[in-house]
């Protein structure tokens, strides 16, 4: 008789472990998990803990973050530190994690309106301890970013320089073409390429954000960094005459089809690699393409050598903006823990000291201007990171600040509207309303 | 464990719950299942559907939204063409193939042949055919294909394309070009030709050379009108380049065309026994074979298509085989009899065996139908980011909204719920047709 409520028992303990068992390997599968070194007994300082850290950065710049993890541990022999890296799921994760109530002591994200999301719902610590340390390493520009309300919150580890122009150098030499400094001639040099029998453009419209990140530069530049902040909080409406007045700018690129590779009906359907791979080759199809700092990154067999194959040059001005505007992108440090092992973490983080470890891997740029040009492993690098550093403005990329259904999701908002606008680059009025109802939307579902 | 008791002792005061231990030990671990992974999330995913982004509650809003939003009631045309077609395409294709490889031979490489899909996992079936759909030729098969058939049937010309380096000349590529200004007798044309890619010009390409006015003809030159940095537009420069094997045409006063010839390595021309004014010189369209464009396969307006080809292919094999089974199993006498009695092999299929077949084609129809309203990784391989939103269906949307980058889980628990209620339906049809069976 006593059988019974015992093998009752046991079938229950078995169903448990299995649930526990589906539960766990189902956190575990989400990512890969490293640790950021082997603790060690001795150490002079008395700051200790284990800090556990969630983010973006995969693969090389996996292995790379680690080893500036690595001379944290120098520092501090008693605080274990790891790494575990979600990709492109770390807002996911990010957000499950929060809503369960089991948030990571750190995590590094490169949408700053998640920032803003956990902040609001109160889910992150503020990083004011370290004001003086960042102040002392950043621009002022980039320091500010990780603000909201006058408090620091976010902390941009690695930066993105968005302002950036690549060139096939033998297309540009058989034009006769050099690289622009303003819009007017950045145009004319378009039209000679095109006369020489190579389109100017190459564009990856199959993906919406290299069509933001192109209106972006010219709004940055054409209206100002104060309208710009204006139109991130939605405190100007995006049928304001400057975006339209920007739309139109814009439209001088994309309405002329025949200078796009692949016309425009090719260039909607061109991802950002392969619009990457149209100019850097032997047998280019178009000279040149607009996007950031990490264009050569994207291709695994680069058939061009720096410099001699390609090259880069800043967006040229618009209007009267000056040479040294920035708009940019980063991967943003939030704190949801406050001990001091993972205070001693953030200041760490935050000098040119730790930054120029990652720098000398190549492929990073660092928000401190403390870290030397030296540190970069090449002229390329050096002269796309150092713009950073010496950016009298700079701001983020406009669409990382909107609220993720308009500014962040593929086939809606912002992406789709301006795909649109690559159709039919001549109706201004029409995308200007589209985009207002779409952000307008965004907007008011922030319930 | 040893076995437990095959019956409880006679005890009239235990409880149910100890007459039944068994039972429930048995039925426990599979009720908790069910209870973690589908009861509860069930509940929950109702329960949150009425909730925004952050947590508010919005009442109806979010299933308001479901209609209201373009992408989103595109979504639901999109399942509703899927619902529509796929099915009733599977499995008449597969009834078509499963008929003809009883009749052929190599069945059996036949049969491997169309099943082989099957064996691919549906997201890589949609990498590979996103890769066989780009629309540029060099890239995409599909294009590669239909551009080879093309070319047999078209003349090849001198030059892809060019564009006018002065106003002077107006038309197209397709049209050919022609000068602005007439000519009489003793005059020149200047044919100026731009956007040509230097390793377009024909080898036998010499330096242009100005032409000279000529009595009783009309010379020319038609070139390669660009230097580094631009050059002067219209004016023949050291170092630009004759257009050899160019076609260039006189019309006369009307439009008519009353001579033509082709240029010569320097890119000059000449009109021999020129008469009257009037006259006009241009660059004939046959000079340009604009290379084939590819048809735009991942554009908005046939990327459903497109895609819903790509899952026939998947599926056709699976559709073949579970109706070749069905066909193994229909008596051979009623086909023969109904032969014997003079019917044609048309009406034997139509009147014969798909009557018979009815049961095992319903099978079929209805796990398409089922598998059709899952339909997703195709949808998120084949389509590129610029037309995901016109390609994608219901169970797309609800996986964008929740976890696409918007992470609005209340929108994207309305659209599961939505979905769910799309399937219910289906499943009610298949729940009796299985009661029927048993």
């Amino acid at each position: 008789m006593k059988r019974h409520p015992f093998a009752l028992a046991a079938v229950l303990v078995v169903a448990a472990l299995a649930l526990a068992a589906c539960g766990s390997s189902n956190k575990s599968s989400s990512g890969t998990t490293t640790s950021g070194g082997t603790s060690t007994t001795s150490g002079s300082t008395s700051v200790k803990g284990s800090i556990n850290i969630v983010g973006v950065w995969t693969g090389a710049e996996q292995t790379h973050f680690q080893a500036v993890l690595k001379g944290f541990k120098k520092k501090f022999p008693n605080v274990k530190v790891s790494y575990r890296s979600t990709g492109d799921n770390t807002p996911t994760v990010l957000s499950t994690a929060v809503a369960g109530g089991n948030p990571p002591d750190l995590a590094s994200v490169s949408q700053p309106g998640l920032v803003n999301d956990f902040q609001k719902k109160g889910a992150l610590k503020t990083m004011d301890f370290a004001r003086q340390t960042v102040l002392a390493n950043y621009p002022p520009d980039i320091e500010k970013l990780g603000e909201i309300g006058g408090h620091l919150y976010g902390l941009i580890i690695k930066a993105a320089n968005k302002s950036t122009v690549w060139y096939n150098v033998k297309a540009f030499n058989d034009a006769g073409v050099k690289p622009p400094t303003n819009w007017n001639d950045f145009l004319k040099a378009a039209k000679t390429l095109k006369a020489s029998g190579i389109p100017a453009y190459s564009i990856g419209g199959a993906d919406g954000w290299t069509l933001t990140d192109l209106f972006e530069n010219i709004y940055l530049r054409q209206a100002g960094p104060q309208m710009y902040d204006k139109l991130s909080k939605h405190q100007i409406k995006w049928t304001d005459p400057s975006v339209k007045k920007a739309l139109t700018t814009m439209g001088q690129v994309i309405n002329d089809t025949s200078n796009i590779a692949g016309g425009t009906s090719g260039a909607l359907q061109t991802d950002f690699p392969t619009s990457v791979q149209n100019v850097f080759a032997v047998k280019p199809k178009a000279a040149e393409v607009i996007e950031g700092d990490f264009v050569p990154g994207v291709l695994s067999k680069n058939p061009l050598k720096p410099v001699t194959g390609y090259n880069v040059y800043p967006f040229p001005a618009v209007g009267s903006s000056g040479p040294n505007v920035v708009e940019g992108g980063g991967d943003e440090l939030m704190m949801f823990r406050d001990t001091p092992a993972i205070r001693a973490l953030v200041k760490y983080l935050a000098t040119g000291e730790a930054q120029t470890i990652w720098a000398k891997f190549g492929g990073y740029s660092a928000p401190a201007k403390t870290v030397p040009a030296s540190a970069y492993p090449d002229e390329i690098t050096r002269k796309t990171a150092t713009a950073i550093g010496k950016a009298e403005v700079f701001r983020f990329d406009l669409s990382d600040l909107q609220p993720a259904s308009f500014g962040g999701t593929v086939g809606q908002g912002e992406f789709k509207i301006f795909q649109d606008f690559l159709r039919s680059p001549s109706n201004v009025n029409g995308i200007a309303q589209s985009l207002e109802s779409a952000a307008a939307k965004a907007y008011a579902a922030g319930k | 464990m040893e076995p437990p008791p095959a019956a409880a002792p006679p005890a009239p005061s235990s409880s149910f719950l100890r007459r039944h231990a068994v039972a429930i030990g048995f039925l426990l671990p599979a009720t908790i299942m069910l209870g973690v992974w589908i009861v509860y999330p069930t509940i929950y995913t109702i329960w949150r559907s009425f909730f925004g982004r952050n947590g508010g509650f919005v009442g109806i809003d979010n299933y308001k939204a479901i209609f209201t939003t373009h992408i989103l009631v595109k979504a639901i045309e999109n399942t509703a063409i899927w619902i529509l077609v796929a099915p009733a395409l599977v499995t008449a294709i597969g009834l078509v193939f499963a008929v003809l490889t009883e009749r052929i031979r190599w069945a059996v490489a036949f049969k491997t042949v169309v099943f082989m899909p099957m064996a691919i996992s549906l997201f890589a079936t949609g990498v590979i055919w996103h890769v066989m759909y780009i629309k540029d030729p060099s890239q995409g098969a599909v294009n590669a294909g239909i551009g080879a058939v093309r070319s047999w049937f078209e003349a090849p010309g001198v030059l892809q394309s060019a564009n006018p380096s002065t106003p002077t000349l107006t038309g197209s590529p397709q049209s050919g070009f022609v000068l602005r200004k007439p000519l009489a007798a003793g005059g020149t044309a200047e044919l100026g030709l731009t956007a040509i890619p230097p390793d377009e010009v024909p080898a036998a390409a010499k330096q242009a050379v100005t032409p000279r006015s000529k009595e009783g003809a009309i010379t020319g030159v038609v070139w390669r009108d660009f230097s580094p940095g631009g050059g002067t537009p219209g004016k023949v420069e050291n170092g630009e380049l004759g257009l050899p094997g160019v076609t260039v045409d006189l019309f006369d006063s009307s439009g008519k065309q009353v001579q033509t010839t082709t240029a010569a390595d320097d890119g000059t021309f000449t009109f021999a026994d020129v008469k009257g004014s009037g006259l006009r010189a241009g660059v004939d369209s046959s000079t340009f074979a604009a290379p084939y464009g590819g048809v735009s396969w991942l554009g908005p307006k046939l990327i459903t298509p497109a895609i819903i080809i790509s899952y026939i292919w998947v599926w056709a094999g699976f559709a073949m085989v579970v109706i070749g089974a069905g066909l193994a199993a229909i008596s051979r006498e009623v086909l023969e009899a109904a032969r014997t009695d003079g019917a044609t092999e048309w009406q034997v299929f139509r009147r014969i065996t798909v009557p018979m077949l009815a049961p095992v084609l319903s099978v079929v129809f209805i796990t398409m139908l089922i598998n059709v309203l899952k339909v997703f990784d195709v949808i998120i391989s084949i389509a590129p980011g610029s037309t995901q939103s016109d390609a994608a269906v219901i169970a797309v949307q609800m996986w964008r909204q929740s976890f696409g980058g918007s992470n609005n889980f209340g929108l994207g628990s309305a659209i599961a719920v939505f979905l769910f209620v799309l399937v219910v339906p289906v499943l009610l049809l298949n729940v009796r047709r299985f009661r029927r069976e048993v």
